[in-house]
């Protein structure tokens, strides 16, 4: 669950002011608005990489505000995958789990439990740098899970891949909600997208938030 | 309304060729590298293999070299020590005075590598300095000359890193801290690897800029055979006793040394940026 309560930011002279609504957990909410709404603000804001003027952040009834990003239970899925170049497939799915010092052995069954749900086994020794975009998506997915968090924020994960490819992977995020039942975030422009993942839409006009069900989207 | 016909516009537009652009480019650009190359001809028609031998015998030379290779080294060491943490903070933290510090790390860079001796030399006349140097000589001695080294490859490494930084997405990081990364493991985990191809460029650039370095040596270290005489003094003092065979073939000994070390880190970083995995 994500509870914004009065929660106001400011990057440069834009400021978004007095944002309060409610996810319920398991929900799959759509963020919609114009290019500058602040929109990936607002998501990193929750994410903790933007600091927050005033108000409050909840994720499932913790005021995370003042937490560190990696103290908040949040994956993070960003537009363009920013997979760690160096690192492959599988050391980039392991990622989080070595930060929080997980056993070897856990490690390596959390991994292959990963690469085998999003279909990444073949692609364990490979480097980021030959992955296709829905590839590339699928293993910042699985990176982001690995940890169990209980909410993910993903910024437009669809907007840079084919027709085909896109719904691949809105199929995968269908699932991981299924699977899961964690919180998602979702920001997108695609009203198609919106209407086939999401429960309500958060509408992000003028600098407030407005919840539109997905039928009147 | 319908668009008045041009006879002219139904003519195919037929841009001019490629190639008088790419001739002419490779004519400005070419006088250069013509430039360079007749220097190093000359300086190879000038001496003969026995000028290079004869000049690689000499004690003196061996010493010059040995004490190049070890300060060059110890010079790049240290200039990435600095250089790294500089671009960092420079590329990621907004700071009052910025501006000022960015002038101040590019003063190395603009200013004659004379006056950069001479500032270290008056800098070390200092009471806290002098006293110092009674428990250990830097003036006149090894130190001073990586120190004078240093100081111009620094700012030259400083510079690159920080536009490697520039460079690099700040997404990788920033996700890295939402899976449970403080700053600091993100830095080394994340942007340090992402930033080696730079580190490499840097440490190239420094090793390359302390080789050629001779004015602050000169005034800062002064020019004593066998113990601070780097290569550039040697061909300094050669040259001065009239021994022009001797300066070419030390000259030509240090373009060898600059194309190797350029040339294999340049390799290595090739092959490392093709077999990534660490």
């Amino acid at each position: 669950m994500i509870e914004l309560d009065h929660l106001t930011l400011r990057v440069g002279t834009f400021v978004l002011r007095d944002l309060s609504c409610r996810v319920p957990r398991g929900c799959h909410v759509a963020l919609m608005g114009r290019t500058g709404a602040g929109k990936t603000t607002l998501l990193e804001a929750i994410c903790g990489l933007r600091p927050v003027l005033s108000g409050s952040i909840r994720i499932d009834g913790r005021d995370v505000t003042r937490e560190p990003p990696g103290a908040r239970g949040v994956g993070f899925v960003p537009q363009d995958a920013a997979l760690f170049e160096h690192l492959t497939v599988r050391q980039n799915l392991a990622f989080a789990l070595e930060v929080r010092r997980w056993p070897a052995a856990r490690i390596a069954t959390r991994v292959e439990e990963l690469a085998s749900w999003l279909g990444l086994r073949l692609l364990l020794d490979r480097l980021p740098q030959g992955l296709s975009g829905g590839e590339a998506q699928r293993v910042a997915l699985g990176r982001a899970l690995a940890f169990h968090p209980p909410v993910l924020c993903l910024d437009e994960p669809l907007s840079a891949l084919d027709d085909e490819t896109r719904w691949e992977i809105a199929e995968v995020l269908i699932d991981i909600r299924r699977r899961t039942g964690v919180t998602l975030l979702h920001i997108t422009h695609n009203r198609h997208e919106a209407a086939r993942l999401a429960d309500p839409i958060l509408l992000l006009r003028d600098g407030r938030i407005e919840s539109t069900p997905v039928s009147a989207a | 309304m319908k668009e008045p016909s041009h006879p002219q516009a139904e003519r195919p537009h037929r841009p001019g060729s490629d190639r008088v652009f790419y001739v002419c480019l490779g004519l400005l650009g070419g006088t250069y590298v013509l430039l360079l190359a007749a220097t190093v001809g000359a300086d190879l028609f000038y001496t003969t293999p026995g000028h290079f031998w004869r000049a690689l015998q000499s004690p003196e030379i061996r010493q010059a070299i040995r004490l190049s290779l070890l300060s060059c080294t110890l010079t790049t060491l240290l200039s990435l020590w600095v250089a790294v943490p500089i671009g960092y903070l420079m590329t990621h933290v907004r700071f009052r005075g910025q501006a000022l510090l960015d002038a101040l790390l590019d003063i190395p860079i603009v200013l004659p590598p004379l006056v950069i001796g001479l500032s270290l030399l008056i800098l070390f006349q200092a009471p806290p300095l002098r006293a110092l140097e009674r428990v250990f000589p830097v003036t006149y001695a090894v130190p001073s000359i990586i120190l004078a080294q240093f100081m111009v490859a620094a700012a030259f490494a400083v510079r690159t890193m920080r536009a490697t930084f520039e460079q690099i997405s700040p997404r990788p990081e920033q996700v890295a801290l939402t899976l449970g990364c403080s700053r600091s493991e993100a830095f080394w985990r994340v942007v340090l690897p992402s930033a080696r191809r730079g580190i490499l460029t840097a440490a190239t650039l420094a090793w390359a800029r302390a080789l050629g370095e001779f004015g602050p040596i000169l005034i800062f270290s002064g020019a004593t055979r066998m113990k601070t005489e780097v290569l550039p003094t040697t061909v300094f003092l050669e040259l001065s006793v009239g021994n022009l065979e001797a300066a070419v073939a030390v000259s030509l000994l240090m373009i060898i040394a600059a194309v190797a070390v350029l040339l294999l880190v340049r390799g290595y970083g090739l092959n490392a940026t093709l077999n990534r995995p660490l």
